[in-house]
Order: structure tokens, then sequence, then C-alpha cells
């Protein structure tokens, strides 16, 4: 069906700065139907598939698991829990490679399947009118995240807060990325379940509106899901929308541009403005959960590119490894050039197919020479503008590039670096071939790392202070002790002076109580005894009537001791 | 096979090239020379070759002395957009040397010395064009008159053929039988001041057969010409429509209003648009992305000054011509410009500043 007629009799829908008309490629993947990926000999399931802490492994080596079994517990508020996508053997718990933009490794739970995919005991279904509070508890159980490919856990965000009332639902099918084909196809087989997702969605926030946005180049789609709604029976507030193909409309703040025409406030959340945006492969999961009471333990992924012999959309389970799906879309051939993960515009290099699926992977994307060509070395900035056209945020990118360049931190920040969505437009229409959007992240690291440095030297400097004061304080109490101690003394009859002396205790003690007087006597009495012996010439010396043992050691000591100062006297150099 | 991991998005093709960009200026250029060539003769086409060989070897100079490879900085054809657009502004009777110190200067000074392409704040074409103007004005401003038959026989003057237009540029001389008043002739833009000077009023200076249409004869389909390949670089999006259209406003607007309020002093607006380089100057040079302003409003800003900059100029100056000089004085301002016309970033409103 033609655009236009897609977009008829709808909405009015509101624009954004700037954007891109690729080629969309989704004809290389999206022909078939959503087949099941076959089950891999080993699984690995990394502990953190989503944004936030990660989980805590509650299941050890040699344990068996079953499909659908809690195996990491999520921990803390942002954080997701993991389940065994299917049964098998605890092989172990270490450090594994994941597809994660960093290239590190991260601590994964590896199965041996045994192909018998024996179910955990699984939690009642929800009713259709769930209470909002159970919902959410099942969403968090299921580990459900943002399945977009920003992996936010899913119930986080349906919480927005007593604070924040949520008017419009925008359910995101735009997905603007060349390529990727996977929320299409799943649109196209499986419209009714994410429908009922988006029922329990819109029950639970209780909104007013809930827009179903897709691009226009999903026809097939976009009618599926209109179908279904015109079947289903409950579509009270619910609207699919097409949308004009541009990317970056997908862009969680770009479709709700487009849709609603407000924008998300800068380093601001959709919830502030009344608007709350899930991907439609989460509205499935979501229905999943509450329905068949599944975690998420699968997701769609396309395999694509002119790097693959057969590419196609593959429901695969979580922690397959990459290189078991790769002869599933017939192979890598020999014209491949890169391997991605993701799409070409934001995706990230893929250098190892042990890799997993993870909740976060929408696409594996191989690229030829012809698809990918090596931009070759950067050239000067010409300082045209092409990148400012494009960009969606309305950024002047190459201000912040010659900024970037310069490391002028502050002056990066000034031109809203941090606004910038990474998108990658600028960078695809730059004739001089400058890795823009590399500039970008490298002076959003660096402001970062800065950030923490001060914060850090910060909190020392209050340290520091809190202890000198401290220290100040305890020296002028003691001062301020000492001072009246003098006063008291100095403001004392000269008798009572003259009985402190002697008895040398607090000089608080003014009265002449017996103890005091007792000691002062025995102290009186030593002294003179002292005096007496010592005008005699008796006064004992500690050295006197001394045991033979303790001589010997006496004469031993000042033996060393001479032969210390011989030696030192040698050592001195002449004067 | 696979390539190490190390690069980072965008990994599909890129959708410019800086030569090509350069390349469909030179395109571009084409019908407006082929005019000029036709109206001025060979002499148009001698400079340009002039220009860009000394363009070139200039560039390859500085690159030698600067230790880096030259075919890169060659290819991405800069130099020879400034060696064309220079050798449309000055006359075409230029003697080669002067082609020489005029290039010499926009390369090697204005361009190489600030840090090559992307890096000058001026026009190089037009510092160098600028240079000579100030230095050698009699040189600079003895143009030929346009080769149209009525014309040339109501003033009895001659042309000159390929092999005159070459001998007068290597070697200054002319051809035996012809003396300079024989071949030159004022520009109309010279013409108009100068009679407006004598206090002539406009009627009476538009009775002189040298006015066409819409300016000088002649003259005034080279502009034509000119546009035709500026509609070239909007139509490609080598241009955004922002700096030409703001140019040819703030030169006509302001030149409307005073010929609205005195028609016998001011000419027609339009005199302003087909007589000397306004065409070239707001497709062209006033375009060139490296000295101009950046953000949509601060080319509006720029493009209407350097109109209205060379409106003043043309009425009240000393120059004949001034879009050379409006965009030079712009160029300065340009950056400033910039910074004070920033878009309004996406979240960023009036009222949700915190």
């Amino acid at each position: 069906m033609h655009p236009s007629r897609l977009r008829a009799q709808q909405r009015p829908l509101w624009t954004f700065h700037g954007g891109l008309h690729l080629p969309d490629e989704k004809d290389l993947s999206n022909g078939m139907p959503l087949t099941a990926a076959a089950l891999s000999p080993r699984l690995v399931i990394p502990l953190q598939q989503h944004i936030g802490t990660p989980a805590k492994a509650v299941v050890a080596v040699g344990d068996r698991v079953l499909k659908g079994q809690l195996i990491g517990e999520a921990q803390g508020a942002v954080s997701a829990p993991v389940h065994a996508s299917s049964s098998g053997t605890v092989l172990a718990i270490r450090s594994h490679p994941v597809p994660h933009a960093s290239g590190l490794n991260a601590p994964c739970i590896l199965i041996e399947t045994d192909g018998e995919e024996r179910w955990a005991e699984l939690p009642p279904p929800l009713g259709p009118r769930p209470d909002p509070a159970a919902l959410r508890e099942r969403i968090r159980w299921a580990g459900i995240v943002g399945l977009g490919g920003a992996a936010f856990p899913s119930s986080v965000k349906l919480n927005p807060g007593p604070g924040q009332r949520i008017r419009t639902l925008i359910i995101n099918g735009a997905e603007c990325e060349p390529y990727i084909s996977c929320d299409d196809r799943l649109m196209r087989d499986r419209p009714g379940r994410i429908l009922q997702g988006v029922r329990l969605l819109r029950d639970l926030l209780g909104v007013e509106e809930c827009l179903i946005g897709i691009e226009d180049n999903k026809a097939a789609a976009i009618t599926a899901l209109r179908q279904s709604l015109a079947e289903g029976g409950d579509a009270a507030g619910i609207e699919v929308i097409a949308i004009p193909t541009l990317y970056p409309s997908g862009g969680e703040k770009q479709l709700i541009r487009v849709l609603t025409g407000l924008e998300v406030p800068s380093r601001g959340i959709p919830a502030q403005i009344g608007v709350l945006c899930q991907n439609i492969a989460t509205a499935a999961a979501i229905a999943d959960a509450a329905i068949d009471g599944k975690p998420l333990i699968s997701r769609v992924v396309t395999l694509t590119g002119r790097g693959l012999g057969r590419p196609c959309n593959l429901e695969v389970p979580l922690g397959t490894p990459f290189r078991d799906l790769l002869d599933q879309a017939g192979g890598l051939t020999s014209r491949l050039e890169r391997l991605l993960i993701g799409g070409p515009m934001m995706g990230f290099a893929c250098d190892d197919l042990d890799m997993p699926v993870t909740k976060a992977v929408n696409c594996i994307l191989a690229l030829t020479q012809s698809e990918a060509p090596d931009p070759g070395p950067a050239l000067a900035c010409i300082r045209c503008g092409a990148c400012a056209e494009v960009c969606p945020v309305s950024l002047l990118p190459q201000q912040m590039y010659w900024h970037a360049r310069a490391r002028d931190l502050d002056k990066v920040r000034d031109y809203n670096l941090f606004d910038c969505i990474e998108c990658g437009c600028c960078a695809l229409v730059c004739p001089s071939h400058i890795p823009l959007v590399q500039y970008y992240r490298y002076a959003k690291t660096e402001c970062l790392a800065r950030d923490q440095e001060k914060r850090q030297a910060e909190q020392a400097r209050l340290r520091h202070e809190a202890r000198e004061a401290r220290l100040e304080r305890l020296e002028q109490e003691r001062k301020a002790n000492l001072r009246k101690k003098k006063d008291e003394l100095a403001n004392r009859p000269a008798s009572a002076r003259e009985t402190t002396k002697l008895a040398a205790t607090s000089p608080d003690d003014t009265a002449e109580d017996p103890k005091k007087a007792a000691i002062a006597a025995a102290l009186k009495r030593a002294a003179e005894k002292k005096a007496a012996l010592a005008s005699q010439g008796l006064a004992p010396k500690n050295t006197d009537n001394l045991a033979p043992a303790q001589q010997r050691q006496v004469e031993a000591a000042e033996a060393r001791r001479r032969e210390l100062n011989a030696a030192e006297d040698a050592a001195r150099p002449q004067e | 096979m696979m390539r190490p991991a190390i690069v980072s998005s965008p990994f599909a093709g890129r959708l410019n090239r800086t030569d090509q960009l350069m390349l469909q200026v030179i395109l571009a250029l084409i019908p407006g020379t082929l005019a000029m060539v036709w109206y001025f003769g060979w002499g148009v086409l001698i400079n340009m070759a002039l220009a860009s060989v000394f363009a070139l070897a200039s560039e390859a100079l500085v690159m030698w002395l600067r230790g880096r490879p030259a075919l890169p900085a060659l290819g991405d054809f800069s130099a020879l957009v400034t060696a064309l657009l220079f050798a449309i502004a000055v006359p075409p009777t230029l003697p080669w040397w002067l082609t020489l110190i005029g290039i010499a200067f926009a390369i090697i000074i204005v361009k190489q010395l600030y840090g090559g392409l992307g890096y000058n704040p001026f026009n190089p074409a037009m510092a160098g064009y600028v240079f000579l103007l100030i230095s050698y004005p009699l040189a600079m401003t003895t143009w030929l008159a346009p080769d149209i038959p009525e014309l040339l026989a109501a003033r009895d003057l001659a042309t000159l053929s390929f092999l005159d237009s070459a001998r007068l540029i290597f070697t200054g001389a002319l051809p035996p039988n012809l003396s300079w008043d024989a071949v030159s002739a004022a520009t109309p833009l010279d013409e108009m001041f100068t009679k407006l000077d004598q206090n002539a009023t406009i009627p009476e200076i538009l009775a002189s057969p040298v006015w066409g249409d819409f300016g000088g004869r002649g003259w005034e389909w080279v502009g034509n010409w000119f546009l035709l390949g500026g509609i070239f670089l909007l139509w490609r999006r080598v241009i955004t429509w922002h700096i030409p259209m703001a140019v040819m406003a703030g030169l006509l607007l302001p030149a409307g209003l005073f010929w609205l309020l005195d028609p016998q002093a001011f000419p027609f607006p339009a005199f302003h648009l087909f007589a000397g380089g306004t065409i070239l100057g707001a497709f062209f040079i006033a375009t060139d992305p490296v000295t101009a302003c950046t953000t949509p409003r601060g080319q509006l800003i720029y493009g209407a000054a350097i109109g209205l900059i060379t409106l003043m100029i043309r009425h009240w100056g000393g120059y004949p011509d001034a879009v050379a000089f409006a965009v030079l004085l712009m160029n300065i301002a340009a950056p400033t410009i910039d910074h004070y016309t920033q878009p309004r970033v996406f979240g960023h409103g009036r009222r949700e500043k915190t």
C-alpha cells in the first residue's frame, strides 16, 4: 500500500529537525515469517542484560535447571532477573565475552542444555484486568526490559511515581534503523499478542490515549495491527498510526515529538510531559508474562546483511551464541566485511562469535564491502554545515567537533553535547568523512570522568575541611580549659594555692579533705627522708645492689656502646 | 574477512565527498563561464588555465614545505575552485604575473598560512582579488567591451582574437593597430556611478546603448547564466537557499526603497542584481562554506549584510563593485554571528529552562 494511503484520515503529525532518508534494506530479511531458532547445546546467559545493577546468580555449578527457572536474582531497585532459557545443567559461572559496546567480558551463567525443554513451575495467569501492583510485580519477576535495544527495566519505567500523571502511552514500532526487521516481523506475525500487551499497559497506566507509531515503509505491519485491532474487541483509545519514514524517528524523543508534538525536556524523561514509551516487542513480552506466566527467555533477532547466505528473523532463546545462529541464516559468506550488533547507524562491531544473544540484541548484521565501505582517512572540516542540517536535535555538530578536537570540554558542553543521541546522521553526511560521533563519545566520556574527579576532589576537600575544623575546635577547647584553670588559680587565696601546689592535684579541690592531706603529708615525709640521706651521701642509686646477671648485662651493653662510638668516629669524615 | 572492531558507528556508507562537492561547484560555473567567453573573449579561459596552474603549484609547494603529501590536498579540488572564481572576477586582459601574484597570495598566505582548507577565515579568491585591486587598480579595472556587434559599432570598438588575448596577457602588448581606448569600455557599474557623480539623472544615463533589459548589455546574460549554475547548486544541495537569497534581499530591498524615494538618482533595483558580481557573489562566493556563517539564522544575517554593504559601497564608496569587500568584511564577522544565532536545541524550550 502506498504510504500516503496508510496515512489517510489520521491525526495530524509533527516533524523534528533534520533526519535522513536512508535505503531501508528491510526487504532482505522481512520476507519470511518468524521461525524458532534451534536450541544450542550451550547457552551463555549474562547476569547483566539490562541497564542497572547486575543480577546475582542463585544457582551453583552442577545444578540442574529447568526452562524458565530463575537463575539470577535482581539486585536493588533498577535491575532485572535472568531465567534459564532451556533446561539443562549449570556448567560454569564465569566471565565471558558479551555483546556490549565496551568490548569487555562480563559474568555469565553457562548452561549445557539437555534438549528436553522441561519447564519450571510457572506462576498462574493474571486475569484480564490485573491489579496494577500485581502486574508490575509480574513484569519485574519476568525480567522484562526495553526490547528496542536500550534494555531499561520495564517495571521501573512503568512506575513513574505518584507525582507523574501519564496521559499518553506510545508504543514504538517505528524501527527506523536500516536492515533491522524484527519488530516488523513480530507485528505481522503476532499482532494479537502485541495488542494484548498494549491493553495491559493501557489499563496499568490508566492513559487516555495509546498511540502505536509505525514508519510507513512497513505497510504489512500497519495493516496487520489495524486488522487485529478491528477484530479483537477492546480497542478503546488505541490507534495505529503510520508515520513518515525518516531516520531516526524511532528514537524515543523523536517519536514522541512526531506523534504528540511535545518535546521531552533536555536531560528529562518522557514521564515529565505525561508520556510513556514502550517498544512493540516489550508489549508482547508483557503479555507473555501476564497471560502465560512466562518470563522473558527469548526474543526476535534479525540476522541480515549481504554477508549472510539467507537473511531471516529468528525467535532466539536468550544466551544462544551467535555462531549457532549464523548457520540457520545460511552462514557467513566470503564477502563479509564487518559483523555488527544492531543496525548500521548505531550498532557496534562484533569480534567474537561466541557472544550470546541478550535482551538488548535486536540484530546481527553481516555487511559486505559495498554495504559498509571504509570511509578512508578523515579530511579537514570545511564547515559546510551538512551535519547541522541533518541533526535531529538541532545541534551544531561541526562546532562541537572543533571544540572536542581542541579538547575544550567546557565549550563542547556549552554546545549541548549531552543532548546528542549519537544517531550518526552527521557522520554519514560529512563530506570530509570525519568520525563525528566518535568525537562526541570521547568528549562525553572525558566530561563524565572529569565530573567524577571533580566530585571526588570536592568530597576530599570537604573531609579535609571538616577534619581541620574538628582539630581547631579541640584545640580551642583545650586552650579554654587551660585558661579557665589559670584564672581559677589566679583568683584563689594564697593559702589554698600553697596547699594545692603541695598536693599537686586537681585545682578544683580547694577543701582540705583528709585524703589529700594524707597524701601531701606522705610526700613531704618522703622528700624529707631523701634530703636527709642525700646530706649523708647515702642516696640510693639504681645501680647499687645488682644481681650478678644484671651486672653482666650492664657490662655487655657498655661494651657495645663503646664499640659503636668507635665505629662512628672512624666513619666520620676528617674535617 | 572481518576487520577489527576499533571503529565506531555509523558503519553505513558515507553520502558525500568533499571532492565531489567541489567538482559540482566547478560544473555549476560552466554556463556563466561560457557566457563570459562569448562576450569578453578567450582571455577568460586563458586566465582560468593560468590561475589553475598557479593555484595547484602554490598548493603543492606549501604541502611540500609542510612535509605533507600533496595529492590529497590537490585532489579535494578546493584550490581549483579558488583559481576559477579568481579568474572569473579579474579582467580578461590581466597580465599573467598579476594572476600569479594574486593566486599566490590567495593560496599561500590567505589559505595555507592559516592552516589550509577549512581553517582560513577569509575567502581566498576574494582576498587575492582585493589584494590586486588595491595594489594595481588600473589593470584591475580595465574591462573589455562585451562582444555585441551593434554596441561595438556604436562606439567604434574592436574585439580581441585568441592570439591577441594571449599576447596581451603574456607580453602586455596590444595588437599593433589598436589602442586601449579601442578595446576597453567602462563596466555598467562604472558607467552608472561615474555619470551619477557627474550629476546626470538616471533617465539620461539609461539613454546610452550599453543598457539592456535588466542591466548592462552582455553583462546581464553573464549574470543569468551564473544564476542557472547557482540553481544547479541549490538543486544538488551543495548550498542552501539562505545565503544567496539573503544577499539578494539585502541588496534589492534597500535599493528598491531608494529607487522609490528618488528614481532620478537611484537606479532600478534589478540593475544591481545583474550588474557586476552580484549573482556570482551571492551563489558562488558568499556561500563558500569555510568562511561563511553556518547557522541558518546566521546565514541570513551574513548574506543580508553582504548585500547591504555591497549597495553602500557601490553608491557611496570609492570602488565600482563591492561584492569582494562586502564578503571579506562579513568573513570577519561570521564566527561572532554564528555564536549568537545558535539554533534552539531539541528539548530546550524557552519556558523549560531552569
